[in-house]
């Protein structure tokens, strides 16, 4: 068992890959081990002493121009390469859409375990690492221990807080990049119409929902949103079902941690509440009285959005002079 | 093209998931399982992809611990032409690489296939890890978060649905698919499809009979618990005489909460 050491993380996003590094670091800490990242891209040889800074004892770098776009069995092939040849106990990739298959076909070639979408990490009292993840489509949070070794993580965006980067020192190591074939062929890429700011750096978030009565009405909730600078969100059925929204708040979309929710006309399924439950505080305005939304939120208004938010914008411009 | 295969779950609806309040257990057992819901998307696309190039064998396959059948009616009643059973008692925890080592067995025994489509993820456990691992254990291409597909001649074109871009991807089949639920509105089977169904045939494996070890079951992970999460929110209704007095009561509110600039 103790053939396996150390702490590997890995993300193709940096932002991700400095959230997960602040929890590998805690981890590698409590088990006195060592935490190792690996850079993979183009020209990356200049953000590995970044990385050191950020708590990582050791980075591998595969730079290679091959290497400069996203691509399944190249990544892979060299995370694996790097696996078997310094046999991490822990993995931790970057929950993305392109690093869940990653980390499931990594987990595959090494007939691991792979606990997807961790929220919560941990170390137990008999030192077997614990991982935290909703499940039931947010109707449970289930913990799950590792029976074998070595184990494998992904972490979802803004799970761990980013950390404070301080000068230390680290080991840098170039590795020799094999760049596998590819075997699939990415003939277009088109970037998606999305607001700079990403919601999930939102620090207030307007969320709205079938209460929402005609797409024009959602002047509403930015204009709220812009008094309170925030963002403004939506739940599923207005993104997937009305086609009003790009993308949508929730456990199949994103998953917000801001320090203020508004959940406007948001009745509250189970899957919406799972992507908002970390927030701050919650407010909903909602019409009934009955709606879930309530459950699980801090100050409640029954009432209807239309009159609310107008007023409320109001008030915080007044008090706010 | 000669077959499609369907890997379709028989999942809990957990919308219709009850919770015993006060030790925050969920009451699984009596909870309606249903076709999960991304892999009716991936069924849906695969009868779609039957219409347009013709003369193609649907098979859904699942692999189950408890009774499926009335799930595989209905898959072929959308249009699945034959339905495939893995359903043994042993298969009751196994992790989701046993999940891929029995499908993969199964994959195998079904024969010649071009295709295999699922969902991007589960709706109950929503690992969405089983598609990457079918198609790494058979060695194929894997195309995942597809929202739109097309088969030209030998080749699937999909369009994959990322954080801040589309990307369209050619891929040689065989291949291994996984379908987001935006590609496309399954269909309800109509009367006559659901009798037309009645007459397909579901075959039911063990896990002997698709030749797994038990060994490769084994889980690699321990459910420690499984529970409701615990909501500690403040619940304070706001009310008031007017939309205004209310307003104010809450800005007043959250600035002291710190959350909004006073």
């Amino acid at each position: 068992m103790s053939e396996y050491k150390g702490i590997l993380v890995f993300s193709e996003r940096p932002d991700l890959m400095l959230e997960m590094l602040g929890k590998g670091r805690e981890l590698a800490d409590k088990r006195q081990t060592e935490l190792a990242a690996v850079l993979i891209g183009g020209n990356v040889e200049d953000r590995a002493s970044e990385l050191v800074k950020y708590g990582v004892d050791k980075v591998y770098v595969a730079s290679s121009p091959a290497l400069e776009r996203f691509q399944a069995e190249a990544y892979l092939g060299v995370l694996h390469s790097v696996a078997l040849a310094h046999k991490p106990e822990t993995i931790m990739i970057g929950s993305t859409r392109n690093g869940r298959p990653l980390a499931a076909r990594l987990a595959t070639r090494l007939d691991a375990a792979c606990v997807p979408d961790c929220t919560r990490l941990g170390v137990d009292e008999n030192g077997r690492l614990v991982c935290e993840r909703i499940t039931y489509g947010g109707n449970a949070v289930a913990k799950i221990a590792f029976a074998g070794k070595p184990q494998i993580v992904t972490v979802p965006q803004r799970a761990f807080d980013k950390p404070v980067p301080k000068e230390r020192s680290g080991q840098v190591v170039s590795i020799d990049v094999k760049v596998d074939a590819a075997r699939t062929e990415v003939v277009g890429v088109k970037p998606l119409e999305i607001s700079s700011v990403r919601i999930e750096e939102a620090e207030v978030v307007v969320g709205c929902g079938r209460g929402l009565e005609k797409k024009e009405d959602r002047g509403l909730l930015d204009e709220l949103a812009a008094v309170l600078g925030g963002q403004v969100g939506s739940s599923r059925p207005l993104a997937e079902d009305r086609k009003w929204f790009t993308e949508w708040v929730g456990l199949s979309g994103h998953k917000v941690k801001p320090k203020l929710y508004i959940a406007c006309g948001i009745s509250g399924v189970i899957q919406h509440v799972a992507g908002i439950r970390d927030s701050k505080v919650i407010v909903a305005v909602n019409k009934d009285e009955q709606a879930p939304i309530f459950e699980i939120a801090d100050y409640g208004v029954v009432g209807d959005l239309y009159e609310i938010l107008p007023a409320l914008k109001e008030a915080i411009r007044r008090q706010q002079q | 093209m000669k077959r499609i295969v369907v890997c379709l779950k028989q999942a809990i609806d957990v919308s219709q998931l009850k919770v015993d309040s006060a030790t925050r257990q969920l009451i699984t057992a009596s909870a309606p399982r249903k076709i999960s819901d991304f892999d009716k998307n991936a069924l849906e696309e695969a009868v779609k992809v039957k219409e347009k190039t013709g003369n193609v064998e649907l098979c859904t396959l699942t692999m189950t611990s408890e009774d499926a059948k009335t799930t595989l009616r209905e898959a072929l009643a959308m249009g699945s032409d034959k339905a495939y059973m893995v359903n043994d008692a042993e298969l009751k925890n196994v992790d989701t690489l046993g999940t891929a080592y029995v499908l993969v067995e199964a994959v195998r025994k079904i024969g010649e296939y071009d295709l295999i489509l699922c969902g991007e993820t589960s709706l109950d456990s929503f690992s969405g890890l089983v598609g990457a691992r079918v198609a790494e254990l058979l060695g194929l291409p894997f195309v995942s978060s597809v929202r739109k597909l097309s088969v030209e001649g030998e080749t699937a074109v999909a369009e994959r649905s990322l954080e801040d871009s589309t990307e369209t991807v050619k891929a040689k089949m065989p291949c291994v698919i996984s379908v987001t639920r935006e590609i496309n509105v399954p269909r309800i089977p109509s009367l006559m499809m659901i009798m037309k169904a009645s007459k397909k045939e579901i075959v039911n494996w063990t896990l002997a009979d698709v030749g797994v070890q038990k060994e490769k079951l084994a889980s690699k992970i321990e459910l420690v618990e499984v529970l409701a999460p615990k909501t500690e929110r403040k619940k304070i209704k706001i009310t008031g005489e007017s939309v205004q007095e209310i307003a104010e009561k809450l800005a007043k509110a959250l600035i002291q909460e710190g959350v909004v600039k006073g």
